[in-house]
C-alpha cells in the first residue's frame, strides 16, 4: 500500500448525492424533491460539522450558530440590498467563516469540556444577539420580498432552482471534506483529536489548525443557511437557531461515524429516515427531541465510533473504499 | 443620581437572586468536581424542579415551602436514576462521551416536558407579601427563597464535612483511585454525588418557580448562568459557587439599569469567556 | 566540535516547588549524554523545558546557535528536535504508519504525503514494526508503542533527539536490542539525551552523564567519573530501589 491517497474514498459519497439530486428530477415529483432537498441539506450541514468534531475531535454544541447567523447576513444583503442569491450565499459564506475565524480566537484555546460549553454559551448569546439587532429585524426577524423572486422566473422557478444549488453546495461539502482527509492538513487535524499535546511535540501547528478547521466547518453551513432562508421566504431567531438541529446534526455525526466523508452521509440518512417515520405519527411529532436524545445516548454508549468506524474496525480491507 | 439611586434599589433584589443562582450552581460544581463531568441536563432539571413546585402547589395543594423538600427527593432519585442509565458506562472515557451523553439527556427531558407541558409559560401564583426597606421593596418570596438557598448551602457544607458519606465523596473528589483502594465504594458515592447535584438544581428551580413564571425551555438559561458562576467561584468549593452567585446576582441587578435586558445572556458569555481564558481555576478554586 | 544545544541557568519552578535550578551544559553534537537521577529529581522538566512544553522562568536554551528558550513545541519539530515521552502517547486510532508520517510530514523536512509514506516505511523497517504497518497504535503492547514512539521521532529527521526512558520495563534482551537502537542512531549523526534509570544499559552507551538530584546539578563527567562520585552514590541511596539495583549491578 504505497500511497496513502484514499482516493477510492470519495466514490461512494459522491454516487450517493448524485442519487439523491437524480431521482425527483427522473421522477419529476416535487414531494421526492423536498425530500432529497432535506437530506441533501442534512449532508451539507453533518459534513461540515464533521470537519471540527470527526477530524479535530472538538465538540460544538452550537454548530448551527453558523448556519442561522450566514443565513441572516446573506438573506440581509438579498432582501434589503437587492444583491443576488448567488453573492447572497457567497456572502453569508464568508460572513459565517469570518465569525468561526474570530470565535475560534477566543474559545480554541480552550481544552476538551471548556471549548463544548463555550459553544453550547455562543448559541445562548447569539440567540439574544439576533433578538435585539434592528438590522436583522429583532424578534420578527425578515420576511422576504415576493418580488424577489421574480428575478429568478418566478417562485416556481426559484424554488427549483435552490434544489439545485443545494446539490451544488452538498457536493463542495463533500469536496471539502474529502480534501481534508486525504491531505497533510486533515491528517494534523487527526493528530490533534487523538493526543493534541503529542501532536504539538511532532510539530504539528495546532492554534492554526484548529482555527482552518473551524473556518471550513462553518463556511457551508452559513451558505446553507441563506438558500434555506431564501428558499423559506423568511427568517426569525427560533427558526435560525434552532434547539433541535444542534442535538440532530450531532446524532448525525455520531451516527455516522467521526472523521469520514460517508460517515455524515449514512448518519444523514439514517436520522432523516428515522425522522421522516417520526413525524408522520402523532405520537412521536411530539417527543421527536426526546427520541433523538436517546438514539444519541445508546450511540454513546455502546458504538461511540459510529456505524462507518465500526466497520473500518472489523473489517480492515474495507478501510480504502470506506475512508 | 438616578442611574446611582437604580442600582442601589436593585442591588438587594440582586444578591437574594444571587443566592438561588448559587445554589444552582452548587449542584453543577459538585457533580463536575466530584467526578469531572459537566452535567449538560443541569438546566432541564431546573426547569423540573419548577413544575414540581407548580404540580405540589397548584395540583396537589401543597404548600411550596413544604413541596420544595419533596422536590429535592425527587431531584436526588432523579439524579442517581441518570447517574447509573447514561452516565456510569461512560465515567472513565473522555471527556466528549460524558458530554454527549449528558446533553443526549438533556435533550430526552426537553422532548418528553414539552410533550406533557408544551413550551408555554406557567406560573405559581404565590404571595408572601413584601417590605420595604430603606427606598427598596423586598418581596418576601426572593427573601424565603434566598433563606432556603443559604439553608441548603449549609446543609451540604455539614454533609460534605461532618459525616462518612460526605467524607467519602470529598475523597473521591480528591483521588478517586486512591480513595478506592482505601475501600470507598466509589459508584456508589459517584452516583450520590450526582444525585445531590440534581437535587439542588431541582430545589433551585423549585424556589424561582416561587416567583418568576417559567417554561420547560427555562432552563436554559440558568445552564449558562451556572456555567459562569461554576468557573468564577471555581470548583469542588460549594461557598465559592454561593459567592459566584451573589456576584452574578449583583451584576444581573444592576446591567438591566445600562441595557436591555435581552443582552443579558451575551454578557454572561462574555463574561464566561473571559474568565475561562484569564483564570480557569476561579476565583476561589479548589480544583483545576 | 560544534555544541548544539546550550543549556545556560536553567531554572524552572511550579507553584512553590523549585524544580530546577540553575541547570548548565553545552552538549556537543554526536554525542550521548545521559540523564540520571533519583525519581522526581527534574529529569523529565528540563526534557519539557528544552521542548518548550513548560518553558524556564530563568536561563537561556540555545539550540543551533538559535535562541530557543519561549519557542513552542511545534517550531522545534521544524528546526530538527524530536522527543519521547515516558509514559508513551500512540495517536490510538490512526495506524502504525500513519503515526509515524505525521512525525514526518510536520517534523523538520515539512515533507508531503507520498515523501512521508516513503519515509516511514524505512524509519519502521529500523525499529522493526514493519509488520504492523496497518495495525491501529492503540491496539500495540507497550514495547511496541515505545517503538513507534520512537519511529515517529526518527521519522522528523531531528538533529537532536530526546529519549524519555526508553527502556523503562523492558527485559534484558529488549535492553539490549533497544540499546543497540539507540547507538545505530547515533551513526547516522543525530545526537542523543538520554533519562535512564536503567543503570548498567545507560553507563554502557553515554559518553558522558549528567545526574540531577532535586532539580540542581550534582554531577557531571564520564560514567566512570560519575558512577564513583560520593554525592551520586548519597543521592541514589536515598531511593532504595537505585540503591538496589546499583549494588546487584557490580
Amino acid at each position: 500500500m504505497k500511497n496513502w491517497r484514499h482516493q477510492l474514498g470519495i466514490i461512494i459519497p459522491v454516487l450517493v448525492v448524485a442519487g439523491l439530486v437524480l431521482w425527483p428530477v427522473i421522477t419529476g415529483n416535487n414531494l421526492n424533491r423536498e425530500t432529497s432537498f432535506t437530506i441533501l441539506k442534512a449532508i451539507a450541514l453533518a459534513s461540515s460539522l464533521n470537519i471540527l468534531l470527526g477530524y479535530t475531535g472538538y465538540v460544538s454544541f452550537g454548530h448551527i450558530v453558523f448556519y442561522g447567523f450566514g443565513g441572516y447576513v446573506g438573506l440581509y444583503f438579498v432582501n434589503e440590498q437587492g444583491w443576488s442569491i448567488w453573492t447572497g450565499i457567497l456572502v453569508g459564506g464568508i460572513a459565517s467563516g469570518l465569525l468561526a475565524f474570530l470565535l475560534g480566537k477566543a474559545i480554541l484555546r480552550l481544552r476538551g469540556a471548556y471549548f463544548a460549553l463555550a459553544t453550547i454559551g455562543i448559541n445562548e448569546a447569539m440567540k439574544a444577539f439576533a433578538n435585539n439587532f434592528d438590522l436583522f429585524g429583532g424578534p420578527i426577524g425578515m420576511v422576504l420580498n415576493f418580488s424577489v423572486y421574480k428575478a429568478y422566473g418566478g417562485a416556481a422557478k426559484a424554488l427549483s432552482m435552490t434544489f439545485f444549488i443545494m446539490a451544488g453546495l452538498t457536493f463542495a461539502a463533500l469536496i471539502i471534506s474529502h480534501f481534508v482527509r486525504t491531505s497533510k492538513f486533515g491528517l494534523g487535524l487527526l493528530a490533534i483529536r487523538e493526543n493534541e499535546d503529542a501532536a504539538e511535540v511532532m510539530g504539528v501547528v495546532t492554534p492554526d489548525a484548529k482555527t482552518w478547521a473551524y473556518v471550513l466547518s462553518a463556511i457551508i453551513p452559513g451558505m446553507v443557511g441563506v438558500l434555506f432562508f431564501f428558499k423559506n421566504g423568511h427568517v426569525e431567531p427560533p427558526l435560525a437557531f434552532p434547539l433541535n438541529s444542534s442535538i440532530e446534526l450531532l446524532v448525525m455525526v455520531m451516527l455516522g461515524g467521526l472523521g469520514t466523508v460517508l460517515g455524515p452521509i449514512l448518519g444523514a440518512f439514517a436520522y432523516q429516515g428515522m425522522r421522516g417515520y417520526l413525524v408522520t405519527s402523532d405520537f412521536f411529532k411530539d417527543i421527536q427531541l426526546s427520541v433523538s436524545g436517546v438514539v444519541l445516548l445508546l450511540i454513546v454508549l455502546f458504538i461511540p465510533a459510529g456505524a462507518v468506524g465500526w466497520l473500518r474496525r472489523r473489517i480492515p480491507a474495507l478501510r480504502r473504499v470506506l475512508a | 443620581m438616578q442611574q446611582l439611586n437604580l442600582l442601589l434599589t436593585s442591588l438587594p433584589d440582586g444578591i437574594l437572586l444571587g443566592f438561588v443562582f448559587g445554589l444552582a450552581a452548587m449542584g453543577l460544581a459538585l457533580i463536575w468536581g466530584v467526578m469531572n463531568v459537566i452535567n449538560l441536563s443541569h438546566g432541564p432539571i431546573i426547569a423540573l424542579g419548577m413544575f414540581g413546585t407548580f404540580i405540589f402547589f397548584i395540583r396537589l395543594g401543597i404548600h411550596p415551602y413544604l413541596g420544595i423538600f419533596l422536590v429535592a427527593i425527587l431531584g436526588l432519585l432523579l439524579g442517581v436514576f441518570i447517574y447509573f442509565t447514561a452516565v456510569h458506562r461512560v465515567i472513565n472515557s473522555p471527556h466528549l462521551s460524558s458530554l454527549m451523553a449528558t446533553f443526549a439527556v438533556n435533550m430526552i427531558i426537553i422532548g418528553i416536558g414539552t410533550a406533557v407541558f408544551t413550551t408555554s409559560p406557567y406560573n405559581v401564583d404565590f404571595n408572601m407579601g413584601s417590605f420595604r426597606l430603606g427606598s427598596t421593596t423586598i418581596l418576601g418570596t426572593r427573601l424565603i427563597a434566598a433563606l432556603f438557598a443559604i439553608l441548603f448551602t449549609g446543609g451540604l457544607y455539614l454533609f460534605l464535612y461532618k459525616t462518612r458519606p460526605g467524607k467519602y465523596i470529598r475523597a473521591v473528589t480528591n483521588n478517586r483511585a486512591a480513595a478506592e483502594l482505601m475501600g470507598v465504594p466509589s459508584t456508589r458515592i459517584l452516583a450520590l454525588s450526582f444525585g445531590f447535584g440534581t437535587m439542588l438544581a431541582a430545589v433551585s428551580g423549585g424556589l424561582i418557580a416561587t416567583f418568576f413564571p417559567f417554561s420547560i425551555l427555562s432552563g436554559s438559561g440558568y445552564e449558562l448562568k451556572s456555567f459562569v458562576i461554576s468557573v468564577l467561584g471555581g470548583l469542588g468549593n460549594p461557598i465559592g459557587a454561593l459567592i459566584g452567585g451573589l456576584i452574578l446576582g449583583v451584576l444581573e441587578g444592576i446591567i438591566p439599569s445600562f441595557l436591555e435586558t435581552s443582552w443579558v445572556p451575551v454578557i454572561e458569555f462574555a463574561l464566561f469567556i473571559v474568565i475561562l481564558l484569564v483564570r480557569p481555576t476561579g476565583l476561589f478554586g479548589v480544583k483545576r | 566540535m560544534t555544541v548544539i544545544l546550550s543549556i545556560q541557568k536553567v531554572s524552572k519552578n511550579f507553584g512553590g516547588l523549585q524544580a530546577l535550578s540553575q541547570v548548565s551544559f553545552d552538549l556537543p553534537e554526536g554525542q550521548i549524554l545521559g540523564l540520571i537521577g533519583p525519581n522526581g529529581a527534574g529529569k523529565t522538566t528540563l526534557f519539557n523545558a528544552i521542548n518548550g512544553v513548560y518553558p524556564p522562568e530563568q536561563g537561556r536554551i540555545i539550540f543551533r546557535d538559535k535562541d530557543i528558550t519561549r519557542s513552542k513545541p511545534y517550531h522545534l519539530a521544524r528546526l530538527g528536535m524530536a522527543r519521547t515521552h515516558q509514559i508513551v502517547q500512540p495517536l490510538n486510532e490512526l495506524t502504525v504508519r500513519e503515526n509515524v508520517m505525521v512525525g514526518a510530514c510536520f517534523g523538520r523536512q515539512n515533507m508531503s504525503l507520498g515523501e512521508a509514506s516513503d519515509v516511514a516505511d524505512e524509519v519502521l523497517e529500523f525499529v522493526g514494526l514493519t509488520a504492523r504497518f496497518d495495525q491501529l497504535a492503540g491496539s500495540l503492547n507497550v514495547t511496541q508503542k515505545k517503538r513507534l514512539e520512537m519511529a515517529r521521532a526518527l521519522a522528523s529527521r531531528p538533529y537532536l533527539l530526546l529519549l524519555d526512558e526508553v527502556l523503562a520495563g523492558l527485559n534484558s534482551s529488549e535492553i539490549e536490542a533497544m540499546t543497540m537502537t539507540v547507538l545505530k542512531i547515533r551513526e547516522r549523526g543525530i545526537t542523543i539525551i538520554m533519562i535512564e534509570h536503567v543503570m548498567k544499559a545507560v553507563m554502557n552507551v553515554s559518553d558522558r552523564i549528567i545526574v540531577l538530584d532535586y532539580g540542581q546539578q550534582i554531577a557531571e563527567g564520564t560514567p566512570e567519573e560519575v558512577a564513583n562520585n560520593p554525592q551520586v552514590i548519597e543521592a541514589y541511596l536515598g531511593d532504595p530501589k537505585l540503591a538496589e539495583r546499583l549494588m546487584e549491578e557490580d
